[in-house]
């Protein structure tokens, strides 16, 4: 079982997060060709150890956050938001 | 009767004696007893029939392993099946009987199975039923279909009550730095280390006492070791087993809580599941003896060595009188000689020529002797014995019990939870644990050590390990090297035996043998995994905790291989069966899930609403009035809306504040229509498409001022929108300056609809003024007071077609706004309408909902083509006609009416074209109701090409399921008052 230290909340258990997906999506601009919209969301790695996904602490802080974790052991190496102004909030925190 | 009870022998306490019934009979044990223990000092050899062959089978070990004493305990609503004999604690009037054979164990008319051998041979289902060629693929089905309810009545185990379970269980969580698993030599020691370097320490055993194996012992007395345990601040769970290894250290336990008391206090759960939560997990699971496949090594009076230790030092049972010890190994000598001291008359096989070994000389040694045949059927009458592994009938020895040690298998079930593969040691002929990264360490027997001291030198190191994983040291630690005997073993698995009809068995409960085995590699079946599902071995209950080893020897000799080649299957969770009710827990009956009530719920069940589940929310259904139906009601209701007005609680609704300057460009984003020209007081329908063109939701929003909106959502997407809203402000669009706050909670909701609708608001609302068709337009919306001052927001939307509005109070008032609002609904003879009028109401007018809006329909196909915007870009717009989406042939919305005006239909039916029903068809009927304002049935639902392709064509309903049949005609989706005139009123 995943546990996971929201930025917020502190270490709380996997059960409390919803899955979001692939965190390294940039997705396109609105008015991008259907192409570029294709490439952004139906095409993904299937990466075998660390990738970057996000969760939202949906019983929570509400927080979408940024997690690094292992599709392999499940370890988790980072956990960060996914707002840049609140990453910055919490740098400044630490 | 004879007991085979002894003095001076045994742990049990001989003041408190328990009465039980066995099989419908009484009989008397003692406190410290297990069932088995209390039935073998009874004399009780046969306790139950094996699953294919019907086989009498009596108790083979002492503990979980157990695969012969699979017995049912307890009665009625309180029967539970497939218990180990060997782990159920005795308690006074327990009440247990034997499975698997009619009229009882010791005389079981299925028993003729056993001659019927060859039916019954691995893949015999497979080959006769599901139509393995020569019979074509498939036609075995049928027959299978109708002769599977006598086979599985044939071969199987208990059977469960069927009724609800009366007992209550409970899920638990707690935290440590170290779990130990198992109370061994080397589980305390370990946990003694810890807890001496100040750590806390869970230590946890699946039997009532700690102790491992010494328990067997005929001088180990475990009050010391608890007393030191507990001044330690050691938590001790016993009667709980460490069932499954998850991620992160994680340990599911299963604590049985009142299974050994007669009448458990009912405030008390009967078990607890444990999530426990470890920074490390020190395994000390001990190891489970083998037994040898030969032939009829499956007759009562057959049992591991080990167990007949336990029986003797811990319950004062000798069980046999003329004992036979078969073995490979040093482990049997000392129960050996324990055995003969207390009376019995022992010879031990031992495959081994070359050896030496200290005795008394109290019983005899044949060295290079094995067994290889048992002569009886319900009991031991003598044993075949020969020198060597090659049979030449030598010699047959009279005796009562056959004694076997095949070697120990390391309990490294845990370990392979977590996908660690084990290893295969030739000089112990046993599978040891691999390392692993994971904080995770196995000591004592579990990693192949054979004697207490090393043992205990593990435990110590383990604790090391752990501390310096934890990184609270740098020490130098050494396990010491597995084994631990003087004298290696000599690999044995089954001594063969040439004669016909010959069963030696390798898993018991599953009746799987050594010729099964040799079929299953005849036929193909080679890689271990495929023998496994081929044969079943090792799928029983006991996932082959005794005869795995045996099975994969019989493969590697077959294919010429060593064991290590052929592989070992994995193991899974749970190490012992888990019941579904600990499971469960306490999610069960209405805690199932949780359950939402709308404010004015007692409101609505006072005024009689019956209720039905939307979600998670109880939503009020239909409000019958004396006699009515439901089906009475809602046309009642539907037609009152039509007629004068009706009110209805909308609460379940989501409801999202939106607020911040960037609110309205959001907005325009998340739509496909535009919501950037949205005046100040004006409510507006929207549709939300996924990043993939398809319909998320629907609902509407409302803009209260210039930088705060006020959204409404469907009932069942309203969690998923706030989390998509979030998601989206949160990583995509992070420079906009809106929030985004849930108020669903916050606002109890009313539908006030139908031509009336005004008159009552007129007499509800503080300034009529307010509400007039100037001041209040279709779609307006405006935030005034109720009478009695009670603040509220009130928008004219309509869902039903008709003239009507949403009014919406704080929750605290919602009481109060449905008295005010039925007391002057009445005066119109207007009525309460639930969820079943208001399905009516909208499918008449040919408004979507979740049955329509199933995630697979685009906004085009849901005949909202003119939702979508041309002069602005939003979430879907890119994808919405991408590839397949822009196909010519797509389900379009239509409605339908029957052709007979007087026929019905059910949703889920299959739209065909006329000689041609079949498959899916041309469309499908997603919602009926019965029409008040038509006088019949109509439909909605989806047809290929739409409503101008079939318009004048007459189609088929196909409802293969309810094995009905009719004319269908399509028409427009907007049935009623198509041009929406009466919203306007
Ligand atoms: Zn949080």
């Amino acid at each position: 079982m995943i546990r996971i230290n929201c930025p917020y909340c502190g270490e709380r258990d996997h059960s409390e997060f919803s899955y979001g997906g692939d965190a390294t999506i940039n997705y396109p601009s609105l008015d991008a060709s259907e192409k570029e919209w294709t490439e952004a969301i139906f095409f993904r790695k299937n990466i075998k150890g660390f990738q970057f996904e996000t969760w939202h602490h949906s019983n929570g802080c509400r927080m979408w956050l940024v997690v690094e974790r292992s599709t392999v052991t499940h370890e988790i190496k980072s956990v960060k938001p996914c707002h840049p102004d609140l990453q910055k909030v919490v740098e400044n925190n630490k | 009767m004879k007991t085979r009870r002894i003095d001076n022998y045994g742990k049990i306490n001989r003041d408190k004696i328990l009465s039980f019934r066995w099989d419908k009979k009484n009989y008397k044990g003692f406190e410290g007893d297990t069932l088995a223990s209390a039935l073998l000092a009874n004399n009780i050899g046969i306790v139950g029939r094996s699953f294919k062959y019907h086989r009498p089978r009596g108790i083979f070990s002492s503990g979980v392993e157990e695969s012969g004493a699979l017995v049912t305990i307890g009665s009625k609503d309180r029967r539970d099946p497939n218990v180990r004999a060997t782990t159920q604690e005795l308690y006074n009037g327990l009440e247990a009987c034997g499975q698997n054979a009619f009229p009882n164990v010791n005389f079981d008319l299925a028993g003729i199975n056993n001659y019927l051998g060859r039916f019954f041979a691995a893949g015999f289902y497979y080959k006769t039923f599901m139509g393995i060629p020569p019979l074509e693929w498939g036609k075995g089905t049928a027959i299978w279909m109708f002769f599977e309810k006598f086979i599985r009545k044939a071969a199987g185990m208990g059977s469960a009550s069927g009724l609800p379970d009366p007992d209550t269980y409970e899920h638990a969580h707690d935290f440590c730095d170290l779990i130990v698993v198992g109370s061994g030599p080397a589980g305390v020691a370990a946990a003694i280390e810890a807890a001496e370097k100040k750590l806390d320490v869970i230590l946890v055993e699946q039997d009532s006492l700690i102790g491992g194996n010494q328990l067997a012992e005929n001088d180990f007395d475990n009050s010391q070791i608890k007393n030191q345990l507990e001044n330690l601040g050691i938590k001790i769970m016993t009667r709980t087993t460490a069932f499954g290894l998850y991620d992160n250290c994680v340990v599911g336990l299963l604590e049985r809580v009142t299974d050994h008391i007669s009448a458990p206090n009912v405030n008390i759960p009967r078990q607890r599941f444990w999530t426990i939560r470890a920074k490390h997990i020190i395994v000390g699971a001990g190891a489970i003896e083998r037994h040898i496949a030969f032939n009829n090594n499956d007759i009562p009076g057959v049992m591991t060595v080990n167990a007949s230790k336990h029986y003797l030092n811990r319950y004062g049972v000798l069980t046999g009188k003329r004992i036979v010890i078969a073995t490979n190994n040093d482990s049997v000598y000392e129960t050996a000689h324990q055995l003969s001291e207390a009376g019995a008359n022992v010879t031990v096989l031992d495959s081994r020529t070359n050896f030496e070994i200290e005795t008394n000389k109290s019983f005899e040694i044949r060295k290079g002797y094995v067994p290889y045949n048992i002569n009886g059927s319900k009991k031991i009458d003598s044993l075949d014995i020969s020198k060597s592994e090659t049979i030449n009938k030598s010699e047959t020895i009279n005796c009562d019990q056959v004694l076997l040690s095949g070697g120990w298998s390391p309990a490294v079930h845990l370990l392979s939870h977590r996908g660690v593969k084990p290893k295969w040691d030739y000089n112990n002929a046993c599978f040891l644990p691999s390392d692993t990264k994971e904080n995770i360490t196995m000591v004592g027997s579990s990693r192949g050590l054979w004697n207490k001291n090393d043992c205990i030198a593990s435990g110590i190191a383990g604790t090391t390990d752990a501390l310096n994983r934890l990184g609270l040291s740098k020490t130098n630690y050494f396990f010491p090297k597995p084994g631990g005997w003087k004298n290696p073993i000599q690999p044995l698995y089954e001594v063969k035996y040439k004669k016909s009809r010959s069963k030696s068995f390798v898993d018991y409960q599953h009746d799987v043998t050594t010729d099964d085995v040799r079929l299953a590699h005849r036929e193909g079946f080679i890689s271990v995994e495929h023998l496994k599902r081929y044969t079943t071995l090792g799928m029983a209950n006991d996932q082959g905790k005794m005869g795995n080893i045996i099975g994969l020897s019989l493969m590697a000799e077959l294919l010429n291989k060593e064991i290590p080649e052929v592989g070992t299957t994995v193991f899974r969770p749970p190490y012992t069966p888990v019941s579904i009710g600990a499971l469960s827990g306490r999610n069960v009956g209405k805690h199932f899930r949780p359950l939402r009530v709308t404010p004015m719920h007692q409101w609505n069940i006072d005024h009689g609403a019956k209720m039905i589940e939307v979600g998670l929310y109880q939503r009020p259904w239909y409000y019958p009035k004396e006699n009515e139906t439901l089906s009475d009601s809602y046309i009642r209701e539907a037609s009152t809306v039509r007629k004068t007005v009706g009110i209805c609680d909308v609460t379940s609704l989501g409801k999202i504040a939106i607020q911040g300057s960037d609110s309205t460009e959001f907005l325009n984003r998340i739509y496909s229509n535009g919501f950037s020209k949205l005046q100040v007081g004006k409510a507006r329908y929207g549709i939300m498409l996924r990043d993939d063109g398809i319909v998320m939701d629907d609902g509407t929003s409302w803009r209260l001022a210039e930088n705060e909106y006020f959204m409404t959502t469907s009932t069942g997407e309203a969690a998923k929108v706030m989390s998509w809203l979030e998601e989206l402000l949160q990583t995509r669009w992070t420079d906009l300056n809106v929030n985004v706050t849930s108020v669903s909670e916050q606002w109890a909701g009313v539908s006030v609809a139908g031509p009336k609708s005004r008159e009552v608001l007129n007499n509800c609302v503080d300034d009529s003024l307010v509400i007039t068709n100037n001041n209040l337009p279709f779609m307006g919306v405006t935030s005034t007071f109720l009478k009695g001052n009670i603040p509220c927001r009130i928008a004219r939307i309509s869902f039903s077609g008709e003239l009507a509005f949403e009014v919406y109070v704080k929750s605290d008032f919602a009481n109060t706004m449905m008295d005010l609002l039925w007391e002057n609904t009445k005066k119109y003879d207007g009525c309460l309408y639930g969820l079943e009028a208001l399905g009516a109401l909208r499918v008449e007018k040919g408004h979507v909902t979740a049955a329509e809006l199933d995630g697979r329909v685009t906004i085009d196909d849901a005949g909202l083509s003119k939702m979508a915007s041309t002069k602005k870009s939003y979430i879907g717009s890119a994808m919405r006609k991408r590839g397949v989406l822009k196909n010519n042939d797509r389900e379009i919305l239509v409605g339908f009416f029957p052709t007979n005006l007087k026929e019905t239909f059910n949703a889920g039916t299959i739209v065909c074209e006329k000689n041609n029903i079949k498959g899916q068809g041309i469309g499908r009927i997603t919602s009926v109701t019965y029409s008040p304002e038509l006088g019949h049935w109509i439909g909605l639902g989806f047809v290929k090409g739409g409503l101008d392709k079939w318009k004048d064509t007459n189609l088929v309903g196909a409802d293969p399921v309810r094995n009905k049949q009719m004319n269908l005609k399509v028409v427009s989706p907007h049935m009623i008052d198509p041009k929406g005139e009466r919203m306007y009123a």
